[in-house]
């Protein structure tokens, strides 16, 4: 038989090369094309230069940071309590309240956002009138299961002699927490903040949904793409592409840290 | 004894779970300064309870633990000056083996005393300085035997090392207990040995009392001042490890400490019982046609030539120990184990004689009669040489019986009970006895009665497999007596036998 034409293991990674070409290599591709040339198909830097002299983009960029990071923090400071007593108290009903936070990611999106947008007009009366606020509440509110889950998980495997051992040492309860709980969920944390901060600096939709803006990168880029501007658009994507890319470095050293890495069940 | 020479005592100790358990009972317990004290007892027996409460994890339900005579009993782990070392040893994964060590340290506040311009004296409290932390965590670790190990992370050490860091971890703090819960159960048989000497050694060293929780009756044996065996969360006995060994009062420490023959006997005259169909001299004092438990240890039995000894047997096997033979011998339906270090063909007969320090004799505590039985098929059920009516349907929850006699569970299912066999057990106090021959389930001679103040307790037993009956009944009979033994249907208490092994 010809040695060619011979079925071995790594033809298996043919489908799942030819879509990572044709759905990531390929866009890539196009986005460092149109980020770098101008209409008529020229290079140049300029898209990058109008960026960054923006003020009006680069505020923007720095809106959405903010955002991001808030709605992180906020998402942080519910579960973490929520996922503590999810995970540490005795309450034998506690995999329904469980499924209470989970159960809003089973009811569809565009509904979801539509009712909350319902819900603040008839709490704010003008909505536009609270453009930050509103998009972290948009955001908190369609993040938070995304953080819960991991912060839950790291909190259930925590062995409950090492809170026995640390007591038996002299810790009181808030030290116990201080030194021992709360550095073994490091891992939950930080695979919590990946999955919010990342996904909520570009998504737009819900901000969309909420009242049509371009307050931060992602809606920025579909305004750009909406009036056929290809290449400032693929300018923008490029730029957030690099920071993701940074914290998840970032993150990725923290979780390293940790001798088990802990996935996310998500 | 002065009162001031117990470290720690437990008064009344008793602690029921949230499903209403009973995990420790009636615990009443005092330790000396500086002992070591083995819990001792089966998984399940309450000893690791009884540790975790005086480490302050649980809270008994009621009682007292006193501390140097100060009650501790509702104060929480971090407020006690006792360290333990976990089964499982609980090192922190997220810090690295001396801050493992230093972690007790780092919360320790000690009391100054200074002395200001005036020249006032006056105290005040104060954390360890780093220079004080470094000096201690070296010298816990020299103890342990790991100098060096400061910087490695505890994912990276053995299972031993990990144990040995872990008693760092506690002794670090200087605790005036330290309780050790199995901590060498995880261990391979190599090391848990090594390790035993090391703890003796350094529990010699330190003089700080240890508390040790152990399955393993070697271990117990081996390390222990004095040990406290515990079955069902009750103390069935303390004392030394001679004491425990060679005087064990009651059969469940005979059989659980090292191994024993335990036989039915009874005391025959002064001195003198008698067991496997022989009479023996012994050293315990009993009333004539007391019932008695015989606890012989397999390695007070010596073998002799068949016409010298006690008892004569056959030899069914013999399995070389190393250091001994094991030797079963059949003496009509009894078995009994010998360790020798001689042995015999297996097949041949030979005699055995025990010394009377060898037989050690406990009372029987009778409140219920236990026997193997089998239910026949007309749903009676037979047991100690006998038939007797009983009630099947309490084998199974709300089951009944259909015309055809067989047995309809709650679900409807069909089943024939026909062989089944069962374990019965009757009160002493459910049986009657009856001088017509035919009117009870067996019939027996009256071997002894003993009066008990009120009533006689009296003991039947058949003649062909010589099973006993103990009952209580206010009327005399007769020693010798032919009887036959009545109980009513809905006194005989059925249980299935478990199938297949024992969990």
């Amino acid at each position: 038989m010809m040695k060619g034409l011979c079925f071995n293991r790594k033809h298996l990674c043919i489908p799942y090369a030819a879509f990572l070409i044709l759905f990531v290599i390929a866009p890539l591709i196009v986005i460092f094309y149109y980020a770098f040339t101008n209409g008529q198909g020229n290079f140049t830097f300029d898209n990058f230069v109008n960026f960054f002299t923006n003020t009006n983009t680069i505020g923007t960029l720095l809106y959405g940071f903010a955002v991001a990071i808030v709605t992180t923090l906020v998402c942080l400071i519910i579960a973490y309590p929520t996922a503590y007593i999810l995970a540490r108290s005795k309450f034998k009903k506690k995999y329904v309240l469980l499924l209470l936070f989970i159960l809003p990611m089973w009811i569809n999106f565009t509904l979801r956002i539509t009712a909350l947008k319902e819900i603040l007009s008839v709490l704010e009366g003008n909505i536009s009138a609270y453009p930050f606020l509103n998009s972290v509440i948009g955001m908190t509110y369609d993040f938070l299961p995304f953080m819960i889950l991991p912060l839950y998980t790291s909190l259930l495997k925590l062995d409950n002699s090492l809170l026995e051992a640390a007591s038996d040492l002299g810790a009181n309860k808030f030290t116990v927490f201080l030194r021992v709980t709360l550095p073994l969920s490091v891992p939950g944390i930080v695979s919590g903040v990946t999955m919010v901060l990342l996904p909520s600096m570009t998504n737009y939709v819900v901000l969309d949904m909420l009242y049509n803006s371009t307050f931060i990168p992602g809606s920025l880029i579909f305004s750009y793409f909406s009036a056929y501007d290809w290449n400032n658009g693929s300018l923008i994507s490029l730029v957030l592409l690099i920071i993701v890319f940074i914290v998840t470095l970032v993150t990725n050293r923290f979780s390293d840290n940790e001798k088990d890495k802990r996935v996310a069940i998500l | 004894m002065s009162k001031s020479e117990n470290i720690i005592e437990l008064i009344d100790v008793k602690k029921v779970f949230d499903d209403d358990t009973i995990a420790v009972d009636n615990f009443n317990l005092e330790v000396k300064k500086g002992e070591f004290v083995t819990f001792l007892g089966p998984s399940g027996c309450g000893k690791t309870t009884t540790l975790r409460m005086i480490a302050g994890f649980e809270l008994p339900t009621s009682g007292k633990i006193l501390l140097n005579g100060e009650d501790i009993s509702r104060l929480p782990p971090n407020k006690r000056p006792v360290n333990t070392v976990f089964q499982k040893y609980a090192l922190f994964p997220h810090l690295n083996v001396y801050e493992n060590i230093a972690f007790g340290l780092r919360l320790k506040k000690i009391e100054n005393t200074y002395a200001n311009d005036k020249g006032d004296r006056y105290t005040k409290k104060e954390r360890l300085t780093k220079a004080e932390i470094d000096k201690k965590v070296k010298k816990a670790l020299e103890i342990v035997d790991l100098e060096g190990f400061e910087k490695r992370s505890v994912a990276t050490l053995s299972g031993g090392q990990q144990q040995r860091i872990a008693i760092a971890r506690a002794i670090v703090n200087e605790p005036e207990i330290l309780l050790l819960d199995e901590p060498l159960g995880a261990l391979d048989l190599k090391m848990r040995k090594e390790m035993q000497i090391e703890l003796k050694n350094m529990h010699k060293k330190l003089g700080i009392t240890f508390i040790y929780v152990t399955h393993d009756q070697e271990e117990a044996l081996t390390m222990s001042d004095k040990i406290v065996v515990i079955n069902d969360g009750d103390i069935q006995q303390i004392g030394t490890p001679t004491e425990i060994y060679n005087e064990p009062v009651n059969t469940f420490v005979a059989d659980f400490i090292g191994e024993s023959n335990i036989f039915n006997g009874t005391v025959v005259g002064n001195l003198k019982v008698k067991f496997c169909g022989a009479t023996f001299d012994c050293l315990d004092d009993y009333e004539i046609n007391q019932l008695v438990d015989v606890v012989v240890r397999p390695e007070d039995i010596k073998i002799c030539s068949p016409a010298e000894g006690h008892l004569k047997g056959k030899v069914i096997s013999s399995v070389f120990k190393g250091v001994h033979y094991e030797i079963t011998v059949a003496i009509g339906k009894f078995e009994i184990i010998i360790q020798s270090t001689s042995t015999a063909p297996v097949g041949s007969t030979i005699g055995m004689r025990i010394e009377p320090d060898g037989i050690h004799l406990m009372e029987k505590v009778y409140t219920v009669n236990k026997y193997d039985g089998e239910i026949t098929k007309n749903n009676t059920v037979k047991f100690g040489d006998g038939e007797f009516e009983c009630d099947v349907t309490q084998l199974y929850p709300a089951s009944r019986l259909d015309e055809e006699g067989y047995l309809i569970t709650a679900s409807g299912e069909k089943i024939d009970m026909t062989g089944v066999e069962v374990d019965v057990e009757v009160d002493t106090h459910d049986i009657q006895m009856s001088d017509d021959k035919d009117a009870g389930g067996a019939q027996g001679n009256i071997i002894s009665m003993i009066y008990k103040g009120d009533h006689y307790r009296y003991i039947v037993r058949t003649e062909e497999n010589e099973e006993d009956y103990v009952l209580s009944c206010p009327d005399t009979w007769n020693t010798g007596d032919l009887v036959s033994i009545i109980i009513p249907k809905d006194k005989i208490k059925l249980v299935l036998k478990p199938v297949g092994e024992d969990k």
